[in-house]
């Protein structure tokens, strides 16, 4: 953070400028201009490994025998292991798996739900005009910052009620009724750029709503839809509160709500499989973020979602 | 203003004789708007207002889901106020929100100024440091720092290198929160994404003007960057207080569900969980949650409030 230099742009200028006066300066500032961009991509490279440092440490963990976890910080096993994963498979009651796949059924019906339920309400408020349509929009609006502790008392006491408590019910049914408002919002803002003129020649030729939805709405929207199943994928997975509340039965549990029994069962002598499962738990979100970075990106930047 | 000509538009529609086309596709726009909602109505009423009211309700009463609940007016509000254990709740969480939410910015935003100087490899970097922000929330990595951090973890095998014998981090009263703290600071990339938009937006030309005009570097940040970024800076800012103040995963992981060491880490939501869930203390879990609910509207008014005095909006 020196003061005293001028802003790179500046400095461009000024090198053009002398490149033609003398040659051998001209270089003298190329010089600085590389070195100063090697200093920076060093820094940025040290940032880098700091940051992920945790994560690589992490994976490298679940290699090694859990004796020697604990002596190591390189990332690199200088012993491999892999015995952990097969162990950590099967520490729990059912093999992790289960758990695994009780997290993508969760998260395949969230993911259907949100993305046919959300874009229809978003329909509605972004192209409909019906009567309170600003009363209900801002009703939905609010619900976007309503935190879920002050539902979820009575929601499962409604749940008990219906016998739903160490189903899935609770979590999907949600979902399905579009309560997920913050994509409603983010689809009705997509909607609202789609230019009139595509709808209303549609309209001309006899297209009802159903089919402007379906045949030019919802191509169109591709993005936001993209957006939304990559955070319902991210948010669902990683959901913790309301799973934890409501699955309850060993073979009812999520991957997360599974994998915390670790905690409880090891008393810390299996480091070493917990290690191995986390990294199993983590790898479908790395892979959506490899697949969508793209839309992760644009999304946050555009709309500000966590 | 535009609600306002909407419905306005509306009525003379309505009104006109003339327009019988129109009404009839206003008509045909109203049954489909029901179709379409129809989901959304269900689960506005269902899954949210009928909750809404019920838990309304239930801060009034005493019930444990075994009988059913006796009404005892504002007798948990009042209990509230005596309640040690919510005060020390209060204290962890406000000192979490006060310090992780201003410290993480301040990360986000120093790195999103780096990466913003049109430096190769900016969308690697990007990724890089976003990756943790993905992951942070979860229980794996909850259960990570619980070892990093730990009596004999790699934290305290680092600080060996320069001969500094370290303390166990998560199981010390003092610094349990800390390492809370920093996990959250550790996901600054969805803010530091979003201030990366920010920069972009700012005209290059501002900077040239300001350089023309002798600007040091800290000069331009502190009168270009930082006026332009405020809303921005500021839209981060209640977001990120409302959902730190939610923060429930990372303390119930790390203390194992207790929020200890001696309520080090009792979150206000795990406080909330375990009256709830644990206990069985449906109305006094019921009547925190309205509690939370006005403290985070107090939070976002004061940081609405105070907005006046630094959020520049252009002239």
């Amino acid at each position: 953070m020196s003061t005293t230099t001028s802003p790179s742009s500046d400095l461009g200028t000024r090198i053009t400028t002398l490149a033609a006066q003398a040659p051998h300066r001209a270089r003298a500032g190329a010089w600085r201009g590389t070195t100063r961009s090697v200093v920076r991509h060093v820094l940025m490279i040290a940032a880098a490994l700091i940051m992920v440092y945790p994560l690589l440490w992490l994976l490298g963990s679940s290699f090694k025998p859990t004796e020697i976890i604990f002596r190591e910080l390189s990332v690199i096993p200088t012993e491999w292991d892999f015995s952990n994963y097969t162990t950590g498979w099967q520490a729990l009651t059912e093999p992790f798996g289960h758990y695994m796949l009780n997290s993508m059924v969760i998260v395949a019906d969230s993911l259907l739900g949100n993305l046919v339920t959300c874009s229809m309400a978003a329909y509605a408020f972004a192209r409909l005009k019906f009567r309170g349509r600003n009363v209900w929009f801002a009703i939905m609006l609010v619900t976007i910052m309503l935190p879920i502790h002050v539902l979820i008392v009575p929601q499962y006491v409604m749940f008990q009620q219906v016998g739903w408590i160490n189903t899935f019910w609770p979590l999907i049914v949600p979902k399905l009724l579009a309560t997920d408002a913050f994509f409603v919002f983010l689809m009705v803002q997509f909607f609202r750029g789609i230019p009139n003129e595509l709808e209303e020649a549609a309209r001309l030729d006899g297209c009802g709503h159903p089919r402007i939805f379906l045949r030019i709405m919802l191509p169109l929207a591709t993005p936001a839809l993209a957006t939304t199943a990559i955070f319902t994928f991210i948010w669902t997975w990683n959901d913790f509160f309301a799973q934890l509340i409501f699955l309850t039965k060993d073979s009812m549990k999520t991957a997360p709500v599974a994998l915390r029994l670790f905690l409880d069962s090891s008393s810390g002598s299996s480091w070493g499989p917990m290690f191995a499962m986390s990294i199993v738990t983590i790898i479908p979100i790395f892979l959506v973020f490899l697949v969508g970075q793209k839309y992760l990106v644009k999304g946050i930047a555009t709309t500000g979602i966590k | 203003m535009t609600a306002f000509n909407e419905l306005r538009e509306m009525r003379r529609q309505r009104g006109g004789p003339k327009n019988v086309a129109k009404t009839n596709l206003r008509k045909a726009d109203g049954r489909a708007a029901l179709v379409f909602l129809a989901p959304w109505f269900l689960g506005l009423f269902a899954i949210t207002l009928f909750p809404l009211g019920a838990s309304a309700y239930f801060s009034l009463t005493d019930y444990d889901l075994l009988t059913p609940p006796t009404f005892i007016g504002f007798e948990y509000f009042v209990e509230l106020f005596h309640d040690t254990r919510l005060h020390q709740a209060l204290k962890v969480t406000l000192t979490y929100v006060v310090t992780g939410v201003p410290l993480q910015l301040i990360v986000a935003l120093l790195l999103a100024m780096l990466l913003n100087q049109g430096m190769r490899g900016m969308a690697f970097y990007r990724s890089v440091f976003y990756l943790p922000s993905l992951m942070g929330g979860s229980v794996a990595i909850a259960i990570l720092w619980r070892q990093v951090f730990g009596v004999d973890g790699i934290f305290n095998r680092f600080l060996a290198i320069f001969g500094i014998e370290g303390i166990g981090w998560v199981s010390n009263p003092d610094t349990a929160l800390w390492t809370i703290v920093l996990l959250h600071v550790w996901t600054f990339g969805s803010p530091m994404i979003i201030f990366l938009a920010g920069l972009r937006q700012i005209p290059e030309m501002y900077y040239e003007a300001a350089s023309l005009d002798g600007a040091s570097k800290v000069r331009q940040f502190l009168s270009v960057t930082l006026p332009l970024l405020s809303p921005i800076i500021f839209f981060n800012l209640v977001m990120q207080v409302i959902t730190a103040f939610q923060a429930f995963t990372q303390a119930y992981v790390v203390s194992g569900g207790t929020g200890g060491p001696s309520d080090s880490t009792l979150f206000y939501t795990l406080y909330l969980y375990q009256e709830g869930f644990s206990n069985l203390h449906m109305g006094y879990a019921s009547a925190m949650a309205w509690l939370m609910v006005v403290i985070i509207l107090g939070l976002t008014a004061v940081n609405f409030w105070l907005s006046k005095f630094w959020v520049f909006y252009g002239d």
